[in-house]
């Protein structure tokens, strides 16, 4: 079963910054010249948004905008331009499949099916238990690693079918999976080994 | 094929550590405040005369763009921004700049903002790279911290900051002025132009919005001498480049190759080859999904650079190269571009807004063949009709995808029409 994604049951009344959000807002703020406060709106966004479970209820964008003394609907205009601020509740683990051009020649559409079937939900919605999100992204500029999943901060690369199950299990016994290449690759070298740079890309360091 | 000694990116695949100590290794931050000592005007001369061409898609002259940044300005700040918005479909490349590089990128942004005259710097670093943002910041806390930046950078008496402002997951703001927008803290609608970015951008002061690789490179070129850099490649299409190859080849990768390489031998080279062998492709983008599609007859012999590209109707955009071999749905795979767009579309200008939404849904009927032949011509008339009609190029990155699919895969996209009127002659009515 699974929760419909315009569920706003869970809007909160407030939203507060912590005290180490607040700080962290002032030394955000002041990367910007004075009184260009509004350029830190985005950052706070994202800040309001990590400490309210990875979603942005309408009292978080308006404590930014208070904080900021910005007018709410300048606010409201980005948090909904930008398709990372999640207007509604998302899960845990939130699983964003890559299905643009490059990573849907590669099987994009096999591993938002081991998705789906793994964890019994469709695109856009979040389990019951409130574990996991799934969602399908464009472009998540890491094509020469097609197919791309994006969970949480982490990029998992030259992901198959098979290795689906195994990432999911791992995020539910909680525990973080190695980001990067599925497949051994060390990041955007071709498999195998480099064709170029010999010098350089013979000691590794791990 | 390029040497290894002529690899500016050597640790591209992050083999060693990105931090400051190997990055001076590499070659990094050696004497910068010597560079900086030979003056502006020496350092805009030199990338001009390197022939660099801006690698974030549009091809313009780096030094030229520099050249128009107003002299002697005194009542206003002025602003280098580094556009690491990176998200055109096929490109990942200044991802790994980001992640294994970063110090290449910060010392050009010293440089580059140094020529400009700049007093600080934004690095507009897409949302989802987190991981890769947090490389840059401690690259650049590194670079605070040794003095090579800040007050006094590298001793030089110049100050200059660096900052990173991350992007929220809008493809429209790798548009300059998007871009411009979205780091006042606005939704990311480009800007109508005149006034240009340089006379009036960051927050009403010039600017010069550069690409990542576009400025990683400078340190290097200023190093080794213009004339190293025009001496690799072609006329007008000079130095070294990174090269991005996904889809259906055997070996996925980045990797920096001169400008100029033939198409096929850096696929077979790099990229362990097209599946099935060269015979098996079908058709590639040579640079980003905006760049119409070429056919395996123009993949035998066409050259990767500006000039080349431009000759067959496409062009080298990001040099993101996707790679399609025969078991390819074509029409499937350009449609999926049309979507693509459709979603990013930012809504500004109706053209746009409507018609990458009424093109997107044209594209998923031809995919299956249910439209009507004329409807071809309709839809290649519409293409026409966003082109060039748009505050910016999304529009134009939209039409032309579409347009390339027709040139060259029409008889396919009509024999799809033709076997679904025949399956469903009454539904096609």
């Amino acid at each position: 079963m699974s929760a419909p994604a315009s569920d706003h049951g869970h809007e909160p009344t407030s939203f507060a910054f912590t005290q180490e959000n607040l700080e962290l807002a002032q030394r955000i703020i002041a990367k910007y010249p004075v009184g260009k406060q509004a350029s830190a709106c985005m950052p706070l966004l994202d800040v309001a948004q990590r400490q309210n479970g990875g979603w942005l209820p309408r009292v978080a964008m308006d404590a930014v905008a208070d904080l900021l003394g910005m007018p709410r609907i300048r606010v409201y205009e980005v948090a909904t331009f930008y398709t990372m601020y999640n207007k509604n509740p998302v899960g845990k683990h939130h699983i964003q499949v890559c299905t643009t051009t490059p990573c849907w020649l590669r099987g994009s559409d096999d591993i938002v099916h081991a998705c789906k079937k793994k964890l019994g939900i469709d695109l856009g919605e979040t389990t019951a238990d409130g574990q996991f999100t799934l969602g399908e992204v464009e472009c998540s500029g890491a094509c020469v690693n097609a197919p791309v999943v994006q969970i949480g901060d982490d990029y998992y690369e030259d992901v198959a079918p098979e290795h689906v199950d195994g990432l999911i299990e791992a995020l539910k016994r909680g525990e973080r999976p190695k980001a990067g290449s599925q497949i051994g690759r060390r990041s955007s070298e071709p498999l195998g080994g480099p064709t170029t740079l010999a010098a350089f890309t013979t000691q590794a360091d791990d | 094929m390029l040497r290894d000694e002529d690899r500016i990116f050597t640790n591209l695949y992050g083999y060693q550590d990105f931090g400051l100590e190997a990055a001076r290794k590499r070659g990094d931050w050696d004497n910068t405040a010597a560079i900086l000592q030979n003056g502006r005007e020496w350092i805009i001369e030199n990338v001009k005369d390197s022939g660099l061409r801006g690698r974030g898609g549009a091809g313009f002259s780096t030094g030229m763009k520099w050249s128009f940044m107003p002299k002697n300005v005194t009542d206003k700040p002025v602003y280098l921004v580094i556009n690491a918005d990176e998200g055109e479909p096929g490109t990942c490349k200044d991802r790994d700049i980001l992640r294994h590089d970063p110090h290449k990128l910060i010392e050009g942004c010293l440089i580059a903002g140094f020529a400009i005259g700049a007093s600080a710097c934004y690095i507009y670093i897409r949302g989802e790279f987190y991981n890769e943002s947090s490389n840059v910041q401690r690259a650049i806390d590194e670079a605070y911290a040794a003095g090579l930046i800040g007050k006094n950078a590298c001793g030089t008496g110049y100050s200059y900051d660096v900052y990173i402002h991350r992007g929220a997951g809008a493809y429209i703001c790798g548009e300059e002025t998007a871009l411009i927008e979205s780091i006042e803290g606005k939704k990311g609608q480009p800007r109508n132009k005149p006034p240009f970015p340089a006379q009036a951008g960051l927050y009403s002061c010039p600017t010069t919005v550069n690409n990542v690789e576009s400025i990683a490179v400078v340190p290097t070129i200023l190093r080794r001498g213009a004339g190293w850099f025009a001496g690799l490649g072609r006329p007008k299409n000079t130095g070294t480049k990174l090269f991005c190859i996904s889809g259906h080849v055997n070996k996925p990768c980045n990797v920096e190759e001169e400008m100029g390489i033939p198409l096929k031998e850096l696929i077979e080279r790099h990229a362990g080859g097209v599946r099935g062998g060269w015979d098996n492709l079908l058709a590639v983008i040579p640079g980003g999904s905006s760049v119409p599609v070429l056919p395996k007859e123009i993949c035998d012999t066409v050259l990767m650079d500006f000039d080349s590209l431009r000759d067959v109707r496409s062009g080298l955009g990001t040099a993101a190269v996707i790679v399609m071999d025969k078991s390819t749905d074509i029409v499937k795979a350009i449609a999926r571009l049309s979507s693509f767009y459709a979603h990013e579309s930012c809504g500004q200008c109706t053209p746009c807004r409507e018609g990458t939404g009424w093109m997107s849904r044209v594209m998923q009927r031809m995919v299956t063949g249910n439209a009507r032949m004329e409807e071809i011509d309709m839809l290649l008339q519409v293409t026409k009709q966003v082109e060039g009609h748009t505050i910016c190029a999304l529009g134009d990155a939209a039409a032309w995808p579409i347009q390339g699919l027709f040139r060259h895969f029409r008889p396919e996209v009509e024999r799809r029409i033709q076997a679904y009127r025949n399956s469903a002659p009454l539904a096609a009515e």
